[in-house]
């Protein structure tokens, strides 16, 4: 039972920082850029290249997913990021397409529909993360430093220049911000997140193969930001936990049988309904806050 | 000593439609300077080619003697020139302050790196920004507002709150755009001592105006337009008794 809970955390855990990232580029940037499951699959190609190929061990592994995603970020955003808004979201959703074939396709590389088995488990001096338990706290001390990194950033003059493009693109400009670049940035930083995530899973599971970085797969992350709340840390995680946990939920309670077939329209229903009734999502304009918590007595403030 | 701001023959075409027509024009430093004439006269495009939102057809823009024809608005905004706009565009899922804290990213330097992980730097310069956008808010009389997201606020404090965001970035010129259009009797007035408190401070600026009261009372030049060309131009004064601008816009009165 604990090693399912812990699998459950684990998976939250990644999909909150895929999660986090969707949101420096949809929520603080109002970019709709969706190609998160394309730089998620970087992130753990990457990883796992350079542990079977080459015995490199996971925390420079990690870095390593994190970087070569985040440059891929700044790539696609140089090459895209002149399109107009519905252009711009198509060019990104080919990205993933794009990607997905290249896995497919390099069997050189990466053993196309074979996937790549054998990834190892993290170890520190020795001590191997093998069991659930000790990947889980691995996962979520990464998700809590991401958070504050987040969260350090939303609180910065590049925080605020994010938003001030979200808010009014034209006006941002006016007022010296270099929005290309920023946008730019917004995308890459967004992408870099999602590498991280790719290396966690990559490391968790143990195998890879394409199937996991489809169009569905980047769907599902934006279901996430937008269900728990466009910008907000909190909402990501939020949004992650549901996402997760709710089809398990249903799978108990004896759902079952071919879900997957239902699971395109489920997701497509909800962003709908979420964008129609409640486009704050489940959080709202809010952010959670430990430490102001403590201060002031107060456990929310507005974003 | 250059003008602050120089416009040569500058002409701004639509496809066939000229909206500025072989436009001379010259600012001089410590100048209110009025832009007048009726809607569609090419008053807002004027400004979007000065500030970089929109290019010349042909002519050039000098600003302190420099060509920023062909420059990007954001180093527009660098060099010393801020706007605002007509229909307001503040940042409105962003508090007031955070609105006027935009304005200074033009004249600071810490990066993602910095602000990932909260340096020193990066603490000093937020500091730094937060104590300027106090400043700014109060030389408007915002302060008390500081926290309340910009949607909030009352229209009058919206126009406010905009200016405030513009001489956020520091600049030597501040372009206006109708800032008066909306208010009552005695938020024009204070609107007036605004402006006038804002040149005391050794800026320029350039407004567009439909309100004759602020016009011709606190503006030290006005330029006419009507159809994108210049009918007019001189002290208010001048420009009252001019015939072609009675005939274009003033009117004869009631």
């Amino acid at each position: 039972m604990e090693a399912y809970v812990a699998h459950l955390l684990i998976l939250i855990g990644i999909y909150a920082i895929l999660t986090m990232g969707q949101n420096i580029i949809l929520g603080y940037t109002g970019l709709f850029g969706i190609a998160q499951a394309a730089f998620y699959g970087i992130g753990a190609y990457t990883t796992a290249l350079l542990a079977l190929r080459m015995g490199i061990p996971f925390w420079v592994g990690i870095v390593a997913a994190a970087f070569i995603a985040g440059f891929m970020g700044w790539i696609l955003g140089l090459c895209t990021m002149r399109l107009g808004g519905d252009y711009f979201c198509i060019a990104t959703l080919g990205f993933v397409v794009i990607i997905q074939q290249v896995f497919l396709n390099w069997e050189n590389l990466t053993r196309g529909p074979m996937g790549l088995p054998g990834i190892p488990r993290p170890h520190v001096f020795g001590y191997f993360f093998d069991s659930r338990l000790s990947f889980c706290i691995l996962v979520w001390a990464f998700v809590f430093i991401l958070c504050v990194v987040m969260n350090n950033i939303a609180g910065s003059r590049v925080g605020r220049a994010f938003k001030a493009i979200r808010d009014n693109e034209a006006a941002a400009l006016a007022m010296g911000v270099n929005t290309l670049r920023v946008k730019i940035l917004s995308v890459a930083l967004g992408s870099f997140y999602a590498g991280i995530a790719g290396g966690l899973f990559a490391s968790y599971t143990g195998y890879i193969d394409p199937s996991s970085f489809s169009v569905m797969e980047t769907i599902i992350i934006l279901c996430m930001a937008v269900l728990g709340g466009m910008g907000s840390i909190t909402g990501s995680i939020l949004g992650a936990a549901v996402l997760i946990v709710m089809p398990e939920l249903l799978r108990l309670a004896g759902v079952t049988g071919s879900l997957s077939v239902y699971r395109q329209i489920i997701y497509g229903m909800l962003l709908v309904f979420v964008i129609l009734m409640r486009p704050q999502g489940i959080i709202g304009k809010v952010e959670f806050r430990p430490i102001a918590a403590i201060k002031e007595g107060r456990l929310f403030r507005a974003v | 000593m250059p003008a602050v701001l120089e416009a040569r023959s500058v002409s701004k075409a639509f496809g066939g439609i000229r909206a500025i027509d072989r436009l001379d024009l010259s600012i001089r430093d410590g100048e209110i300077f009025g832009l007048i004439g009726p809607n569609g006269a090419g008053k807002t495009t004027l400004f979007n080619v000065v500030t970089g939102m929109d290019f010349v057809t042909q002519g050039m823009i000098l600003f302190e003697g420099k060509n920023i024809t062909k420059e990007k608005a954001f180093n527009i905004t660098r060099r010393g020139i801020a706007r605002t706009f007509q229909n307001i565009r503040l940042f409105h899922d962003m508090t007031v302050l955070q609105n006027v804290m935009v304005g200074q990213n033009c004249r600071t330097r810490c990066g993602i790196i910095h602000a990932a992980f909260r340096t020193s730097r990066l603490k000093k310069e937020e500091k730094k920004i937060a104590d300027n956008a106090l400043e700014v808010l109060a030389f408007v009389g915002l302060t008390d507002h500081a926290e309340f997201r910009a949607s909030s606020l009352a229209y009058g404090e919206q126009r406010r709150l905009e200016i405030a965001r513009a001489l956020s970035t520091e600049p030597k010129l501040l372009l206006l755009d109708e800032p008066a259009a909306g208010m009552n009797p005695q938020e024009t007035k204070a609107l007036m001592g605004l402006i006038e408190k804002i040149r005391s401070k050794g800026k320029t600026i350039f407004l567009i105006e439909h309100d004759m009261r602020v016009v011709m009372g606190i503006c030290d030049r006005i330029l006419v337009l009507n159809f994108g060309k210049k009918i007019g131009e001189g002290t208010p004064l001048e420009i009252q008794k001019s015939p072609q601008v009675i005939e274009a816009y003033l009117g004869t009165g009631e």
